[in-house]
C-alpha cells in the first residue's frame, strides 16, 4: 500500500465542524454513513453476545446455564437483532450511503434530509429492540410464527414487533433514495454500463427494499392486532390460517436475504477487480445476475414452508424457481474466478476477506440447493443443516464482504490506513474460526439435530463442543479488527487519495473527502475497472 | 456401528424404507456440491499463486467476457440442479402419498407433549410402539400452536397445524427405539417435546397391543360419543333423520349447495363438526349446532374413526336426497 | 429562471434534475405503497376464495348507496386536486390554487365524514369484529373474518386520507404565500400524486368490499 508523504489537515467531511449537533444534525451522505456505522457495530456487539449465550448453552447437552424460556429468549433476540439491525443495514446504509453519491460523481443522494431521517427512523426501531432486551425479551423466534406469537407467547412481542416494523421504514427510505440517487444524478458521461458493480448491487438491493418491505411492515401489524384484540385472521381458534403468516413472512424474508447478501457481492467485485487489476469478467452478466436475483428472489417464498402443509404443488413451483435463482449466483462466482485468471493479484487484506467470502458463500450456496431440494428439505428442515446454511452465507459470506469493504474503503473514510499485518491475521482467524464453528453444525443437521434446541441427545456433544470453541475463536476474530481500526484513527499512517491504485471515481477525491465529495464535479469517460498493466508496475 | 467415529456419531441410522432413498439423494447431492467446491478452491488457489503480483509481470487484461464460457458455466448447473428438482420432487411425493393398507394412528401435539392413539384404543404419550414391516399412517393435529413430527432414522418429519389435519407415512424397516423430536418452535418447552419410536417385531407388536389394560377400540368409542353428543337423533343410519346419514360418508365425494364437489375426508368430516353449516348441504336446513369446544380433539378423532368404521367399500357413493 | 434557481438543493445541478428527482421518489414510493395495501390485499383474495358463502353474505350489510357516493366524492377531489395541479402549472394566482385544494380537502373531509357513519352504523349493528360482533345466522366466523378485512383495509385507507388532507392543507398554505410557481411547483406536484394512488386504492376496495355477489 503506498501511502503518500503526511499531508496537513485540509478542510474535510471529518473536521469540517466537530460539534455533536453538527454531527446529528447533518444531511451530509458520508456522516450519516458513519452514524449508522456505529449503531450497526453497537447492534453487532449485543447481537454477538447473545450467540456467545447461546454457544455457551449449547456446550453440554444438558440445559444447565439457562432456563428454557430465556434460551428461547437468547435465539430470538440473536436473530432479530442480527437481521433486522445489523445484517439489512450494515452494507447498503454505511458503505452504500458513504460511496454511492461518490461513485457517481454526486454532491449528495437525491434526498439528503429523507436520508437522515433513516437513521433517526432505525434508531428510534434500535430503541425499542433494547426496551425489549431489557424488559426481558421474546421468545417468539425471529421468525414470529403465529399462532404462538399471535395469542401463546406472554413475552414482549408487541414491543420487538413495532420495533421491527419502524426500522423497517429506514429501509424503505434508504432504498427509494439510492434508486432516484442512480437514476437521476450520475455524472456526466457515467453510463448504465460505467456503472461499478457495487452501484448494479446497491440498485438491486433497492428494489427489494422498497417492494418487499412494507409487506413485513403490514404482516406484523396484523400480528398485533390479533395479539392485541384477540381478533385476527392467523389463529385457527378465530377461524383464521396460519400458514397464510408465513407465506406473508417470507413473501419478505426471503428478498430479505438478497437484502443481506447482493451488497456483499457489490463489494466483493470492486476487491476482486483492484487487486488482481482486472476488468470483471462479463461484466454486464454480472450486473444483470444482481437484477435477476433480485426480481426472481420474490417468487421462491414457499421453499421455507415444504414440509408446513402448504399444497405440495406449491411446493414443486417454489423448488423449481428456487434452482433457477441460485443460476445467478453460480455465474457470479465463476465469473469472479474468471477475474483472477492472468490477472496482477496481490494478497492485501480485502483481498483476503474477497477470496473467503467466495469460498465460504459457494458452500452456503451450494448447501442451499439441498434445502431447495423438496424430498431433501423433508429431513433437514429446521435442523442445524439450516443454521449451517445460512450462517455460512450471512456470516462466512455477507459479513466477510462488509469486512473486506470496510477494509478497503477505511482510508478513503478516515483518512487513514490500518495495520496491514493485524488486518491479515484477523481475516485468517475468523476464518479458521468461522469453519470450526459452523461446519460440525451441517453434520449435527444431517444426525437430525433439531434448531432452537435447548438440551440435545448426549451423543451430539462433542460436534457441539467443536462448534462452541470455534465460536470463541471466531469471537477474537471479531474483536482485533475493533480494536486495530479504532488504534488506527489516531495513530494510522496517513492515507494518500487513492492508496490502492484502485479505479472508480470515489478514488480521485482526496482521503477523506470534502463535504461535497469532489472539487469539480468528475467527467467520465471510460468504463469500470479500466485497468492499465503498466499502471501496475510495482505493489 | 459404522456410523460411529472415535465415539460420536457422523451419520444417522437408517431404520425406514425412506431412509435409503434419502441418503442417495443427499450422497449425490454432496457429490455435485463437493465437485464445484473444489473446482472454484483450486481454480482460485491455482489462480493466485500462478498470477501473483511480481515486478516485470504484466497482466492480461480480461476482455469483455467470453460468450462461450458464459454458456457453459449457466447451462451445466442449470442441468444439474434440474435433476436435483426432478429427483427431490420424486422423493417428496413419494414421502408424502400414503400406501394403501397403511396401519392408522392418530396423533395429538400439544404443548409440550406427544399423544399417540392407536385404532385398537391404546394410548401412549411420547412413546409410539409400531411393528416393522408395514405401512404407517400417522393422521396429525394440534390442540394449540404449530408442532413438528421428525423421526430422523426415518427421515421423515411433517408440520402438526391447529385446525387441520396433516398425515405422513413410513414403514421401520430394524427393530429398535428411536427418537422423535418436534421440529417446529412451540414455546417454552419445545427442546423437550421428545420422545421415542419403538419399532418392533410384528409378533412383539401383536403382543404389545394385546397386553396392557383392556382397551376399548376407537371407532367404538366414537360410536359412543356418537350417541352421548346428540348426534345420533338427527343423523340416524337409515337416513330418515334430520342430517343425513354417516353410513357410506368417509370416502365419498359430496355435492354442496353452491356446486363444489368436495371428498369426505378426516379434514371435511372434522370441518363438519367444528364448523357446522359452514358449507351447507343441499336439501338440509342449517340447523347443526356447533361443537366446537365441546369436543376434544381426542374425541374427534374418535368420532371420526366411527364415520370411518361405517364407510362402504369405494364405488359405491351414498345417495345425497333424503 | 434566476428565481427558481434560488431554490434548487444544493446536491442538484439543476431545477430540472431537482423535479424529475422528486417525481421518481413520488413513484418509488407509490410502489412501496401498492406493497404495503398488497399484503391485505393478499389475505383478502386467500380468504375470499375459502369463504366466499360468508364474504358474500357479509357484504350485503355493508350500504351500497354510501360506497357509491363516496366513490363519486373522492373521483370529484381527484379532478379538484388535477385543477389545483394544472393552475400551478399554467401560472394562475394563488387564490386559484389555494381554491381548488380548499375544495380537494372538503371533498376528502366528506368522503371521511360518510366513513365515519359507516364505521358508526357497524357499530351499533354488532359488526365490529371482537367480543360483540353479533352475526344471526349461519357462518359468522366468516363474515367477522369479513369485517375485519373490511376494517382493516378501509382503516388503512382512511389514515392515508387523513394524512393526504393534512400535506393538502400544508401544501394550500404555501401555495396562498404564492409559493407556486409555473417552473417550481415539485412539493404540489407529487402530493396531486400521492391523492390520485390514495383515490386509486379506493377504487379497487369498493368493488372488492361492497360489490360481491
Ligand atoms: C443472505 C442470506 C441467504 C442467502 C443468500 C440464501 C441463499 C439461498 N438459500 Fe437460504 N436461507 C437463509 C439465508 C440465505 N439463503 C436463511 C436465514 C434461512 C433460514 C431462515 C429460518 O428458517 O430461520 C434460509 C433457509 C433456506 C431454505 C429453507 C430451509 C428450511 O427451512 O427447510 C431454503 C430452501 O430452499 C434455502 C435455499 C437457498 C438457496 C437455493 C439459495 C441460493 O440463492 C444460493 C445460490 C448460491 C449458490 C448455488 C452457490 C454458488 C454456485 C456455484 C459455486 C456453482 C455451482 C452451482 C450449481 C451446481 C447450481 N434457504
Ligand atoms: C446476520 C446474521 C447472523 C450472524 C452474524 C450470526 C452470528 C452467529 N450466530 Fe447466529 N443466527 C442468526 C443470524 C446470525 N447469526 C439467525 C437469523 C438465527 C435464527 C434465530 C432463530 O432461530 O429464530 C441464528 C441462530 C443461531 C444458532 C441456533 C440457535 C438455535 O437454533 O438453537 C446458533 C447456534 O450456534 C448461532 C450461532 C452464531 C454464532 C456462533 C455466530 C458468530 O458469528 C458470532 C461471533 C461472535 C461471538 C462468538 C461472540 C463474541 C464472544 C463472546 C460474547 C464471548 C463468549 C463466547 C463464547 C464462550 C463462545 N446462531
Ligand atoms: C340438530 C340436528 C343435528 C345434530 C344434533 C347433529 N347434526 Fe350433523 N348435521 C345436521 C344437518 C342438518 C346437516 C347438514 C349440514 C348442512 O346443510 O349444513 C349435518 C351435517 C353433518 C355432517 C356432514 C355430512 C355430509 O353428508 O356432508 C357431519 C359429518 C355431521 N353432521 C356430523 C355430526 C356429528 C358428529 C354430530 C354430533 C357431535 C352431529 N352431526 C350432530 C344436523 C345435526
Ligand atoms: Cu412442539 Cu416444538
Ligand atoms: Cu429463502
Amino acid at each position: 500500500m503506498t501511502t503518500s508523504e503526511p499531508s496537513l489537515p485540509r478542510e474535510n467531511f471529518l473536521n469540517c465542524d466537530y460539534s455533536i449537533r453538527s454531527w446529528l444534525l447533518t444531511t451530509d451522505h458520508k456522516r450519516i454513513g458513519l452514524l449508522f456505522l456505529v449503531s450497526i457495530t453497537l447492534f453487532f456487539v449485543l447481537g454477538s453476545a447473545y450467540a456467545g449465550l447461546i454457544r455457551t448453552e449449547l456446550l453440554t447437552p444438558r440445559g444447565d446455564v439457562v432456563s428454557p424460556q430465556n434460551y428461547n429468549k437468547l435465539f430470538t433476540m440473536h436473530g432479530l437483532i442480527m437481521v433486522f439491525f445489523f445484517l439489512i443495514p450494515s452494507i447498503p446504509a454505511v458503505l452504500g450511503n458513504f460511496l454511492i453519491p461518490m461513485m457517481i460523481g454526486a454532491r449528495d443522494v437525491a434526498f439528503p434530509r429523507l436520508n437522515l431521517a433513516s437513521w433517526y427512523v432505525f434508531s428510534i426501531g434500535g430503541v425499542f429492540t433494547i426496551i425489549t432486551a431489557v424488559s426481558g425479551g421474546v421468545d417468539t423466534g425471529w421468525t414470529f410464527y403465529t399462532p404462538y406469537s399471535s395469542i401463546y407467547s406472554n413475552t414482549s412481542v408487541m414491543t420487538m414487533a413495532v420495533g421491527v416494523f419502524i426500522t423497517g421504514f429506514s429501509s424503505i427510505f434508504t432504498g427509494l433514495n439510492f434508486i432516484v440517487t442512480i437514476h437521476k444524478m450520475r455524472a456526466q458521461g457515467l453510463t448504465w454500463f460505467r456503472l461499478p458493480l457495487f452501484v448494479w448491487a446497491i440498485y438491486a438491493t433497492s428494489i427489494i427494499m422498497v417492494l418487499g418491505t412494507p409487506v413485513i411492515a403490514i404482516t406484523l401489524s396484523l400480528v398485533g392486532l390479533e395479539r392485541l384484540f384477540h381478533i385476527g385472521i392467523f389463529d385457527p381458534a378465530l377461524g383464521g390460517d396460519p400458514l397464510l403468516f408465513q407465506h406473508l413472512f417470507w413473501f419478505y424474508s426471503h428478498p430479505a436475504v438478497y437484502i443481506m447478501i447482493l451488497p456483499s457481492m457489490g463489494v466483493v467485485s470492486e476487491i476482486i477487480a483492484c487487486f488482481s487489476r482486472n476488468r470483471i469478467f462479463g461484466y454486464k452478466v454480472v450486473a444483470f445476475s444482481s437484477l435477476a436475483i433480485a426480481v426472481v428472489g420474490f417468487l421462491v417464498w414457499g421453499h421455507h414452508m415444504f414440509v408446513s402443509g402448504q399444497s405440495a404443488f406449491a411446493g414443486l413451483i417454489f423448488s423449481f424457481l428456487s434452482f433457477l435463482v441460485a443460476i445467478p449466483s453460480a455465474i457470479k462466482v465463476f465469473n469472479w474466478t474468471a477475474t483472477l485468471y492472468k490477472g496482477s493479484i496481490s494478497y492485501d487484506t480485502p483481498m483476503l476477506y474477497a477470496l473467503g467470502f467466495i469460498g465460504l458463500f459457494t458452500i452456503g450456496g451450494l448447501t442451499g440447493l439441498f434445502l431447495a431440494t423438496m424430498g431433501m428439505d423433508v429431513h433437514v428442515h429446521d435442523t442445524y443443516f439450516v443454521i449451517a446454511h445460512f450462517h455460512y452465507i450471512m456470516v462466512g459470506g455477507a459479513i466477510m464482504g462488509f469486512m473486506g469493504g470496510m477494509h478497503f474503503w477505511w482510508p478513503k473514510i478516515t483518512g487513514r490506513c490500518y495495520p496491514e499485518s493485524w488486518g491479515k491475521l484477523s481475516a485468517l482467524v475468523i476464518f479458521i474460526g468461522f469453519n470450526l464453528t459452523f461446519f460440525p453444525q451441517f453434520i449435527l443437521g444431517y444426525l437430525g439435530m433439531p434448531r432452537r434446541y435447548h438440551t440435545y441427545p448426549a451423543e451430539f456433544q462433542v460436534l457441539n463442543v467443536m462448534s462452541s470453541a470455534g465460536a470463541s475463536i471466531l469471537g477474537v476474530g471479531y474483536m482485533l479488527p475493533v480494536f486495530y481500526l479504532f488504534w488506527s484513527l489516531r495513530n494510522g499512517p496517513i492515507a494518500s487519495a487513492n492508496p490502492w491504485l484502485a479505479k472508480g471515481l470515489e478514488w480521485l477525491t482526496p482521503s477523506p473527502p470534502p463535504t461535497d465529495n469532489f472539487e469539480q464535479t468528475p467527467v467520465v469517460t471510460e468504463e469500470a475497472y479500466a485497468y492499465r498493466p503498466e499502471e501496475t508496475a510495482s505493489g | 456401528m459404522t456410523n460411529h467415529w472415535l465415539g460420536f456419531p457422523l451419520f444417522p441410522e437408517q431404520a425406514s424404507s425412506m431412509a435409503g432413498r434419502m441418503d442417495a439423494l443427499y450422497f449425490f447431492l454432496v457429490a455435485v456440491s463437493g465437485f464445484f467446491a473444489i473446482l472454484i478452491f483450486v481454480l482460485i488457489a491455482v489462480f493466485i499463486v500462478k498470477y501473483r503480483r511480481r515486478d516485470g509481470h504484466m497482466p492480461v487484461p480480461s476482455g469483455h467476457g467470453h460468450m462461450w464460457l458464459e454458456l457453459v458455466w449457466t447451462v451445466v448447473p442449470l442441468a444439474l440442479t434440474m435433476v436435483m428438482f426432478f429427483w427431490g420432487a420424486k422423493l417428496f411425493f413419494h414421502i408424502y402419498t400414503i400406501p394403501p393398507g397403511a396401519i392408522d394412528v392418530f396423533v395429538v401435539g400439544k404443548q409440550w407433549m406427544w399423544k399417540f392413539q392407536h385404532p385398537e384404543g391404546q394410548r401412549e404419550i411420547n412413546e409410539l410402539h409400531v411393528p416393522v414391516g408395514r405401512p404407517v399412517k400417522l393422521t396429525m393435529i394440534s390442540e394449540d400452536v404449530i408442532h413438528d413430527l421428525f423421526v430422523p432414522a426415518f427421515r421423515v418429519k411433517r408440520d402438526v397445524l391447529p385446525g387441520r389435519y396433516t398425515a405422513m407415512w413410513f414403514e421401520a424397516t430394524r427393530p429398535g427405539k428411536y427418537r422423535l423430536y418436534c421440529a417446529q418452535y412451540c414455546g417454552t418447552e419445545h427442546s423437550l417435546m421428545t420422545g421415542w419410536v419403538y419399532a418392533m417385531d410384528p409378533v412383539d407388536y401383536q403382543n404389545w397391543l394385546a397386553g396392557g389394560a383392556a382397551t376399548e377400540p376407537m371407532h367404538v368409542a366414537g360410536g359412543k360419543l356418537f350417541q352421548q353428543l346428540g348426534c345420533a337423533t338427527c343423523h340416524k343410519a337409515d337416513n330418515t333423520g334430520r342430517g343425513p346419514t354417516m353410513v357410506g360418508l368417509y370416502g365419498s365425494r359430496v355435492t354442496l349447495k353452491s356446486g363444489e364437489v368436495m371428498l369426505a375426508d378426516e379434514d371435511y368430516i372434522r370441518d363438519c363438526i367444528t364448523k357446522p353449516n359452514a358449507r351447507p348441504l343441499p336439501n338440509y336446513e342449517p340447523i347443526m349446532p356447533t361443537f366446537k369446544g365441546i369436543i376434544s380433539e381426542e374425541g374427534l378423532l374418535q368420532l371420526i374413526a366411527y364415520i370411518k368404521s361405517l364407510a362402504v367399500p369405494a364405488a359405491q357413493t351414498r345417495s345425497e336426497t333424503k | 429562471m434566476d428565481e427558481s434557481h434560488a431554490i434548487v438543493a444544493h446536491q442538484f445541478d439543476d431545477a430540472g434534475q431537482q423535479r424529475e428527482s422528486a417525481l421518481l421518489g413520488m413513484w418509488v414510493f407509490l410502489a412501496t405503497e401498492i406493497m404495503f395495501f398488497g399484503g391485505l390485499f393478499a389475505g383478502y383474495t386467500a380468504y375470499r376464495f375459502q369463504y366466499a358463502e360468508g364474504f358474500a353474505a357479509a357484504s350485503h350489510h355493508l350500504d351500497m348507496l354510501l360506497g357509491a357516493i363516496n366513490t363519486a366524492v373522492l373521483l370529484t377531489s381527484s379532478l379538484t386536486m388535477a385543477l389545483a395541479v394544472h393552475s400551478a402549472q399554467v401560472g394562475k394566482k394563488p387564490a386559484h390554487i389555494v381554491g381548488w385544494l380548499i375544495l380537494t380537502m372538503l371533498f376528502g373531509c366528506a368522503f371521511l365524514g360518510i366513513k365515519v357513519i359507516e364505521y358508526h352504523d357497524k357499530f351499533v349493528h354488532h359488526l365490529v369484529p371482537g367480543a360483540s360482533f353479533a352475526w344471526e345466522g349461519a357462518l359468522a366466523r366468516q363474515a367477522q373474518m369479513f369485517y375485519y378485512l373490511y376494517f382493516a383495509m378501509t382503516g388503512l385507507h382512511a389514515i392515508h386520507m387523513l394524512a393526504g388532507v393534512a400535506v393538502v392543507l400544508v401544501i394550500a398554505i404555501q401555495a396562498a404565500r404564492g409559493r407556486y410557481t409555473p417552473q417550481y411547483h415539485n412539493p404540489l406536484e407529487i402530493t396531486g400524486l400521492y391523492w390520485h394512488f390514495v383515490d386509486i386504492v379506493w377504487i379497487f376496495l369498493f368493488p372488492l368490499l361492497y360489490l360481491i355477489a
